[in-house]
């Protein structure tokens, strides 16, 4: 016996194929392991799932075995967290690889990024990260977007940042900022209307008027969350991004506006931490639903025309 | 801002805000950045130690998510200030958290309030090869009989090739003990440390299982891990310990799935 003989069972993990699913004018959750039983006990449901692309960047094991039964029923959402779009380097190509691969291997309906950044000179910090908006960093911003979209294949939606900071340097408004990108590089948007009020309380600014100047013709995707409460060095209000509580009131006034002028686009409730029991954050992307589907027959077609 | 990117491109009005952002994220002797403002003059100080905050304490989180048992021994204020001084030092290099904390096992055996609990660096290596297990490669173990179909005369011969999952973590202390005792939420009985154990970890399907491995079989496998044919790693394992039992060894090992598949017919 002197050849090698392979002996064993070789057979690779089998890779399921998984069907075709529209998210449009739907809600949806982030999905939480903790909650995998009690959501296939119950059967498909109308909605989708957002993960955060890292979480499923192992090799292989329980979490891709999760993704795929949650996948087989529903329309997923891959929401990248690491990217570092906003930073000044170059994108991480072994991060963008392993990021093409997920998407290739899931298909989902949307797939999304940061306008933050989150590491420099290889330290990772595992936090959304705030730039300045000039000439200098659109033009980096819109190239870093482009490479993500040709790796890919396919356009990203890019989300605005909660932020508790800005700079001094900046001479754009975020929203010329996000408008400007659309244009240089065609991705889409992804609107946090929590990150916005978040913003426009840390920042003193409105949010109606913010929302007024979003393109929202570009919007692909919503975004709500919780947030918390804390002071600044002043004792003036500062909002926390924290994603672990119900959202509020004021957000979803200022999500039925959004709706009310560019009709229903597949909206997320985002929850990190603290997760409740599955039943409480479903209930609250029903009550994203009943407000996408008051206004069924709005667009942002219209909207933009009557504007 | 480098030499490199004054050239060709236009200069640019606020210069590496990431390098003016990034030290003070993970060092608390920094002060606040400059060139980072509130809205109408108001401070920037408590707005920046927002993403301090966010920075530490996720990693610090993140290190409580990866090693459950190691902080229920030390109790969670004791094992969050270790963290906080793991974060401090060895901030993460990749972003996938599931990879971070590699060298936090080391950071313990050297961090001096630790060191009544000799143990503890040991107990967190288990943790580490667990996640390791739980995040490597879906492969299928080698099948039961496959050992069964080689000719007696080429047995010595055989080389295996280890499945991704499999970690050996050898330990002075009852790691695996006081691993396993912690790492669920029931009470814990006194556990005598100081006796030597071995942990093997698999993970043969989706299910991450650990098993003590018996005399001489830590010896036996990192062996044949390391490519070394059957013959030669029973006889290694043979001189470090007089009882090793070859049998049940070998049951075992293919029982727990060590390996995805083997050679027969010589060495690779």
């Amino acid at each position: 016996m002197n050849a090698v003989t392979p002996i064993g069972n070789l057979t690779p993990h089998l890779r399921l194929r998984f069907p075709a699913f529209s998210a449009s004018a739907l809600a949806g959750t982030s999905f939480k392991h903790e909650h995998l039983q009690v959501i296939v006990d119950q059967g498909k449901h109308e909605g989708f799932f957002e993960v955060h692309a890292e979480n499923y960047m192992g090799a292989g094991g329980p979490p891709h075995r999760a993704l795929e039964q949650i996948r087989t029923d529903h329309p997923i959402s891959i929401h990248g967290v690491c990217m570092s779009i906003g930073g000044q380097e170059p994108l991480d190509a072994v991060h963008l690889e392993r990021f093409r691969a997920l998407v290739a291997r899931y298909e989902p309906v949307l797939v999304s990024e940061h306008l933050a950044w989150s590491t420099h000179e290889s330290t990772y910090f595992n936090d959304l990260l705030p730039l300045p908006y000039t000439k200098a960093t659109l033009v980096r911003v819109a190239d870093h977007i482009d490479h993500v979209q040709e790796t890919l294949r396919r356009p990203i939606l890019l989300e605005n940042p909660s932020t508790y900071v800005a700079f001094s340097g900046s001479t754009m408004s975020e929203t010329d900022f996000l408008g400007a990108l659309v244009r240089r590089s065609g991705c889409g948007l992804l609107l946090d209307v929590n990150n916005v009020f978040v913003s426009a309380t840390n920042q003193g600014f409105s949010a109606v008027d913010y929302l007024a100047e979003f393109p929202l013709s570009h919007v692909g995707e919503i975004h709500l969350a919780g947030h918390a409460e804390q002071t600044d060095d002043e004792g003036g209000l500062l909002l926390i991004d924290s994603h672990d509580r119900k959202v509020a009131d004021l957000v979803w006034a200022l999500f039925e506006g959004v709706v009310a002028r560019c009709g229903p686009v597949p909206t997320l409730v985002e929850w990190d931490s603290s997760i409740p029991e599955w039943p409480v954050l479903r209930a609250e992307a029903e009550a994203a639903q009943a407000i996408l589907d008051r206004h069924a027959s709005d667009n942002c077609r219209s909207a933009d025309a009557g504007r | 801002m480098r030499a490199a990117d004054l050239i060709g491109k236009q200069p640019d009005a606020t210069p590496s805000y990431p390098a003016m952002l990034a030290p003070g994220l993970i060092d608390p002797e920094y002060e606040t950045p400059a060139g980072i403002v509130g809205p109408n003059g108001k401070s920037a100080v408590k707005r920046y130690n927002v993403y301090r905050n966010n920075v530490t304490v996720s990693l610090i989180d993140a290190m409580a998510a990866a090693f459950p048992a190691t902080q229920r021994i030390t109790g969670v204020e004791f094992f969050r200030a270790m963290a906080r001084f793991y974060v401090r030092a060895i901030p993460p290099r990749s972003p996938l958290l599931f990879e971070y904390g590699h060298e936090f096992p080391d950071f313990i055996e050297r961090y001096e309030y630790a060191r009544p609990m000799p143990y503890l660096a040991d107990t967190a290596r288990v943790e580490r090869a667990w996640l390791d297990a739980y995040h490597a490669a879906d492969e299928l173990p080698l099948a039961t009989q496959s050992l069964a179909r080689i000719p007696p005369e080429f047995l010595a011969d055989v080389v295996f090739v280890a499945h991704p999952a499999t970690r050996i973590v050898r330990s002075q202390y009852r790691a695996l003990s006081i691993f396993v005792a912690n790492r669920g939420g029931g009470p814990v009985e006194r556990i005598e440390a100081s006796v030597p154990e071995d942990t093997l970890v698999t993970r043969p399907d989706q299910e991450v299982t650990v098993r003590r491995l018996p005399p001489g079989g830590a010896e036996f496998l990192t062996q044949l891990l390391m490519g070394q044919p059957l013959g030669d790693a029973a006889a290694r394992a043979l001189e470090t310990s007089p009882d090793f039992d070859l049998a049940r060894n070998i049951t075992g090992m293919i029982e727990a799935g060590v390996f995805a598949s083997l050679r027969a017919g010589g060495r690779p």
